[in-house]
Order: structure tokens, then sequence, then C-alpha cells
């Protein structure tokens, strides 16, 4: 194999030894059987010196196989691409400073779980007053008018909402992603809301565990924020998107 | 502690003008479905709202829809179901069929409502049975949730917990089922994150259960979510397939979900008492006070709607054996010493509560994408649900941030359980606390913030409270929120059977 300093490839404890773990389910007996087809399974993905390290009845038919084996694959890392949110990170104080300066006009955002979706986890950890681990949530920064519509609100009701408060920004959370729930609705809010022509109009965010930068970014939107994003990501974001806009 | 109690009850007290002189759409389409009304008409619309609907358009709801139909089924000689069907195929007008005798129809609607809750006490006895024959549930008891979006693959999943030793199934539903104002027909295979509470679905579920239960020598409990739009009719449908419990939270829709308050309250009233005489188990939702606020600071706001939720759940009868009240484990990891906060938040429920099976709920808030973190919190979460004896802990799975439970999630999460309460056991009979170090004294702190929080909450009134914002920071307006058009005055005529004799065979005044 080609020696590269860009080469990637996992690491156990040794370089490049290509060591991986893996935990799953199959519909076979806890038996030598059975752990036959979990290490074939592997062999079948390409990986070599397979070790079914662990095995447990799950019953009614189904088996949890735990395995170590060796991948033959690696990655090039000079040929990683990423769609990342690039604007730097702010403090509020930073923040509402910024926009005073810099737009001179409180921001409104309007947030929602929309369609579906019913859990506000996500939605309040950036915009509640008291926000998530210590970083307060939208409606605590001087410099925004943040609304947040809660679970469930249809498409139609959060674009009307945006229309009549001339809003800045749209937060849309999907926590729920059965089945790919997550998608439909994203995309049905942005058909949406480019029927209306309202896109061009605000910012559309998105966020949610399952939600990259880059999948917003396929889907329509402006940006997205995953798991670990906090309002202070979020409102940096909002505030020198909308300051570059202007000067456009 | 006394001065707690003694708001919670004042607060609880002061809604009885609207359990007695109003109904809603849904506790009259409950009162069909007892009186033997099911399966769905034209476009599929359930034939329950098919009637009340009809009703209601007619301006004839006030009398109770129990008058109407048994009036009709008098007039026709049929049952409600035919009288029903024949609404929903407008064959018939309700309030134009001439009006029968009343003691005839009084007596017809005696005989039908009896037959339903002798079925009820039945489904109760036959309970009871298992209970003798494969001994009482285990303390804490082993709760896990199926949530495929499938019935069918529910019960496979349900099936395999129950044999790794879980004691209690429930069955999410899927996530929207909370603002339908009607509950579907039949048995289904779709859904967000669950599928749909039905009445088929409970049958399917219990079929498999007591399979399993027999098999395995131990009774498996079956659970569901009687909130929302539909709590009565949901609390039937379980008590008529032998639900074992049924979450049962007399403020939850009002906060969590934006239902009308006044709407709220009325449907847990009669939600409550039906699961009260079929001996069903409720459980409260005071976990969800600490998912978006902090489980440190706002510890007293479970503690005090643990209480409004004992005070109400009084009211309709239900005993303290069958409140299990919730509670959550919350607190930020990162905290130096949460453990001894969280015994102390434990502690105090189960002191409050000695003989409620207290609902544990596990990690939510700080459960991330990873999963071996997140299986160690669950596990420091079952030590304290085993140490402090509660009553059902709801378990913890390692990939609760990630997605609903894989077969292989449940299972280490029950393997996880099963060791750690073994493993415990009965520690607790061999420590002892510090009377005056920091878990009493925490507990005390909490104990004393909510009963502040309750007196200052009866002072002004639950409705000024709820409008103000004073439970989990949301404000609710006694007039907003879902469903409130479904709220009506009774009129004097008015009947509910079941109303009646259920509270007159619970002992209520």
């Amino acid at each position: 194999m080609k020696i590269s300093k860009n080469i990637i490839r996992p690491y156990g404890d040794t370089a490049n030894d290509g060591k991986m773990q893996f935990s799953f389910s199959l519909p076979v007996p806890a038996s030598e059987y059975g752990k036959e087809a979990a290490r074939l399974l592997l062999k079948q993905m390409g990986l070599q010196d397979i070790e079914v390290c662990g095995m447990r009845d799950l019953h009614e038919g189904f088996t949890h196989f735990i395995a170590y084996a060796t991948t033959t694959v690696s990655i090039d890392g000079s040929r990683i691409r990423v769609k990342v949110v690039e604007t730097p990170v702010m403090d509020m104080a930073a923040t509402d400073e910024y926009i005073s300066q810099h737009i001179g006009r409180p921001l409104t955002v309007i947030g929602a779980c929309i369609e579906s979706d019913a859990h506000t986890v996500g939605i309040d950890a950036i915009m509640n007053m008291k926000g998530y681990n210590h970083r307060y949530g939208l409606e605590r920064y001087r410099m925004f008018n943040a609304i947040n519509l809660g679970a469930q609100v249809p498409s139609e009701t959060l674009l009307a909402r945006a229309r009549c408060e001339n809003a800045d920004a749209i937060l849309v959370s999907q926590v729920v992603t059965q089945k790919n729930i997550h998608i439909k609705n994203l995309t049905h809010l942005i058909e949406l809301a480019e029927a209306e022509g309202l896109r061009g109009k605000m910012l559309f965010i998105c966020g949610g565990p399952r939600i990259t930068h880059e999948l917003a970014i396929e889907l329509g939107y402006d940006a997205g924020f995953g798991t670990g994003s906090y309002a202070t990501d979020v409102a940096s974001f909002i505030a020198i998107t909308i300051d570059e806009r202007i000067e456009n | 502690m006394e001065r707690a109690r003694n708001a919670a009850a004042r607060i609880a007290d002061s809604i009885d003008w609207l359990f007695r002189d109003f109904s809603s759409v849904t506790i009259e389409r409950t009162v069909l479905r007892l009186l033997g009304i099911d399966g769905a008409g034209k476009n599929g619309k359930p034939l329950p709202n098919v009637v009340v609907d009809h009703l209601a358009e007619l301006q004839a709801l006030k009398r109770g829809a129990a008058w109407w139909v048994t009036n009709a089924a008098v007039a026709r000689d049929v049952d409600p179901q035919e009288v029903a069907e024949m609404v929903g195929w407008d064959e018939i007008d309700l309030t134009t069929i001439p009006v029968q005798d009343n003691a005839l129809v009084l007596r017809r609607m005696e005989e039908i409502a009896e037959r339903t809750l002798a079925h009820l006490r039945l489904q109760r006895a036959r309970r009871e049975e298992y209970l003798q024959k494969f001994g009482a549930r285990r303390r804490p008891a082993i709760y896990v949730i199926v949530a495929t979006g499938n019935i069918h693959e529910d019960v496979i999943q349900a099936r395999a917990a129950a044999r790794e030793g879980a004691d209690i199934i429930a069955v999410i539903r899927s996530t929207a089922q909370s603002l339908l104002d009607y509950v579907p027909y039949g048995a289904t295979t779709v859904g967000f994150g669950g599928t749909y509470a039905t009445q088929e679905n409970f049958r399917i579920m219990r079929t498999a259960l007591d399979e399993v239960s027999e098999e395995e020598r131990r009774y498996i409990w079956l659970t569901n979510y009687a909130s929302g739009l539909c709590m009565p009719e949901i609390s039937a449908m379980g008590a008529l397939e032998r639900l074992d419990m049924m979450l049962n939270d007399a403020m939850y829709g009002i906060l969590f979900r934006d239902i009308n308050p006044r709407r709220t309250l009325l449907d847990q009233y009669f939600s409550r008492m039906i699961n009260a005489y079929a001996g069903v188990e409720i459980q409260t939702g005071e976990d969800n006070y600490l998912t978006t606020a902090d489980a440190v600071e706002k510890a007293y706001t479970v503690t005090a709607s643990q209480l409004i939720n004992e005070q109400f759940a009084i009211k309709s009868g239900i005993k303290p054996e069958k409140m299990g009240l919730g509670h959550a484990f919350e607190i930020n990891p990162d905290l130096p010493d949460s453990l001894s906060y969280e015994l102390a938040h434990a502690l105090l429920t189960r002191t409050l509560f000695p003989a409620a099976p207290v609902k544990y709920m596990p990690p939510t808030k700080f459960a991330s994408g990873n999963i071996f973190f997140t299986h160690l919190l669950d596990a420091m979460f079952n030590f304290v649900g085993q140490l402090t004896g509660q009553g059902v802990q709801l378990l913890g799975m390692m990939t609760e941030a990630i997605h609903t439970p894989h077969l292989v999630d449940r299972s280490l999460a029950i393997e996880n359980a099963q060791y750690i309460f073994r493993a415990v056991g009965n520690l607790a009979e061999h420590i002892q606390l510090e009377p005056d170090g920091f878990i009493p004294r925490r507990a005390n702190d909490v104990l004393a913030q909510a009963a502040d929080f309750l007196e200052g909450v009866a002072d002004e009134g639950l409705f000024i409270a709820l409008g103000k914002g004073e439970f989990a920071d949301i404000k609710r307006c006694e007039t907003g929120g879902k469903g409130q058009m479904g709220v009506f005055p009774k009129d004097d005529d008015y009947i509910n059977p079941f109303l009646t004799k259920m509270k007159r065979e619970l002992g209520l005044s």
C-alpha cells in the first residue's frame, strides 16, 4: 500500500493498524451458526482479522454481536472537503455590540419546531432566556427580538408570522428524524418560502441532532447547526451574515 | 410537608366548579365508546366523533351524548352502535327522533353502562389474578419503550424485551397524536417516533404480552399515553383492553402541548376516574419540567407538580398505590457532587409519597452522541433508583440522543439495570444518611421552596399563575390554547351514566 502523509486509517494502538470496533444485531440464533453469520457479514464488508468477541442472545431469534476487525481501506486526507459555518463566534455582549454598531437595530428571529415535531429541547436551548450550558438564549440578547413559536407549528403559520413580523431570520428545529421526516419537513418549508417569495428576504437556519451545515446548504438553507451548537454560534452567524448582506 | 400539601389541595379544590358544571367533546366521545360505539364512518372519521359533531352542530350536546343515543336506541330498538352507524350514513337526526319515555331510556342506559362496567371490573380482576399467580412487580420495575412506528414490529421488540427482563412495556405514540381531536381506528403501521394509540393496537399488544407473561411466569405490564386532546377516550380504550398503566398528568397538556387549561383539567378528571375504576396505575410527567430548565435550580417545580397531581388524582378516586408520580435524573453531570443532589431529590419524592409507585425518568438532556458516556450515566441513574427504592425505573437508552431504541440498545439497557439492581441490592439498609448533612438539608430546601410556590399559586389562583408563566416559565391563558371550543356547560338534565356510577362506586362526592 502506498504510504502518504495524508493517508488516514483507523488507529487502535499502532499507527495505521486499521482496527475498528463493531456492534450490531442479526436475526440469527446465538450459536456458532450465528457467530459465523456475523463474521461473514464483516468479511463481505471487506474487513480482515475479524474477531467476534461478544455474542448476546436478544431472544425472539435475534443476537447481538460485538466484533473487532481490520479495515483495508484508507482515506486521502488532502481530498476531504467539508462545509462548515465559517463566521467567528462571539459571546452575547460582543454580539449585541456588533449588531448595534454594524446594523443599528434589533434583529427579529422567529423560531419553531415545525410540522409533526413536538420536541422543543433544541429550539429552547437556542432561544429561551435561560439558554443551555451557560450560554444564554436569544431572548436574553438586547439586540435580538426573539419569538419562539414552540412545537408542532405548521410551515404556513411560521412563514405568515415571519412575514408579519418582518423577520430577519427563521430558526427551525427538527429533533425527530425517524424515516427522514426532518428532511421532508425542512424541504416543505423552504419550498413554501420560495413560492411565497420569502426565501430571499430573510435567513433560513435549521438545527437538530442530525442536521449538519452541509445538509442545510443542500436543502437550500443558509446554515445548519448540529449537536454541540449553542446560542452564541447561531447569534454570531445571524449578526455577521446579515451585516454582510446589508453591505453587499 | 403539611403546608405544601394543603396549598396543593386548595389549588385542586379551586377547580371543582369546572368538574361539576362542564363537559367536553372528548368526554362525550368517551361516553359513547363506553356505550359500545366503535369503528369509523365515511372518510374514516371515527363514529364517536361523527355522533358528537352531529349533536354539537344541532346545539344538543348540553344534555349529554348518552341521552340522545339511548333515546334513539330505544325508539328504533337497536344498539348504540347501530344508532351511530345510522348517524354516520346520514340516515337519522338524533334530535328529531320522538322522545321516548324517560324512565325507559334511563333504564336502557343503565343496562348498557352496567354491561361495560362489568367488563372493566373483569379486566381488573384478570390483572389481579395474574399478579396472584405470578407475584407482584419488582421494585423498581424495569420499564422500557418500544417505538418502531409499526404495531407489528413493536410486538416483536416488546416480546424480546419482556424475555430479557422488562416488567413494563410502553408503546410510544406517533409524535403528533396528542393534538388530534380524535382517536384513529384500527391497527396502524405508520407514525413518527411511534405509532398511534388505537384500541386495536392496544388489543394486539395485550394479547402478545399475555402470551409472554404465561411463558415467562411474570406478568408484563402494558402502558400508553392518556394525554393530549383525547385523554378520557384513551383511558377508556385502555381500560377496555386491560392496559395496566397510563401516562395521565393533570397539567402536562397545558404546559407542554399548549392545550387549553380548562379542557385539560376537565378531561383529566374523567380520564383518571376511568383509570381509578379499572385499577390502572397512572403516571405523571414531572420530568418535563427539567428537560428545559435547570434540574437543581428548578427542582422544586417537580415537587410542586407532584403535589398538584396527587390532589387532582385524589379527586378522581385514584388510590395512593396507583399514583405513579414522576421525577427525573437530569442534573448536569459536570456539577461536582451531582449524585448527592440526585439522591436528595429522589429521597424527597419517596418520602413525600411513601405508597406511590414513583416513576423515575432517566437522563435525557445530557445524553449525547457519546453512547459510552450515556450508558455510564444510565448506570448511575439505575444506582440511585435501586438505592432509594423507586417504584418504576424508566430505563435510559445509550442512544437516547440519536434514535428511537434499537433492539440492542434496549437489551443493553436492561442488562445495565439488572446488574446494578442486583449489585446494589439492599445496600440502603446498611448505610445511613448524616442527619444534618447535605442530603436532608437539600431535600428540606426543595420542599420549602415548593411550599412557598404552591401557597403563592393557591393565593392568586391556578389560572392566573398559569397565565403569568409561573409553571415552567410557560405562559398559558385560561381561554387560549388548543381544544378550548370543545368545552361546554352542562344543562340541568345532562347525563353521563359512567361518571355517576363510577363516582358512586369509588366513594366520591
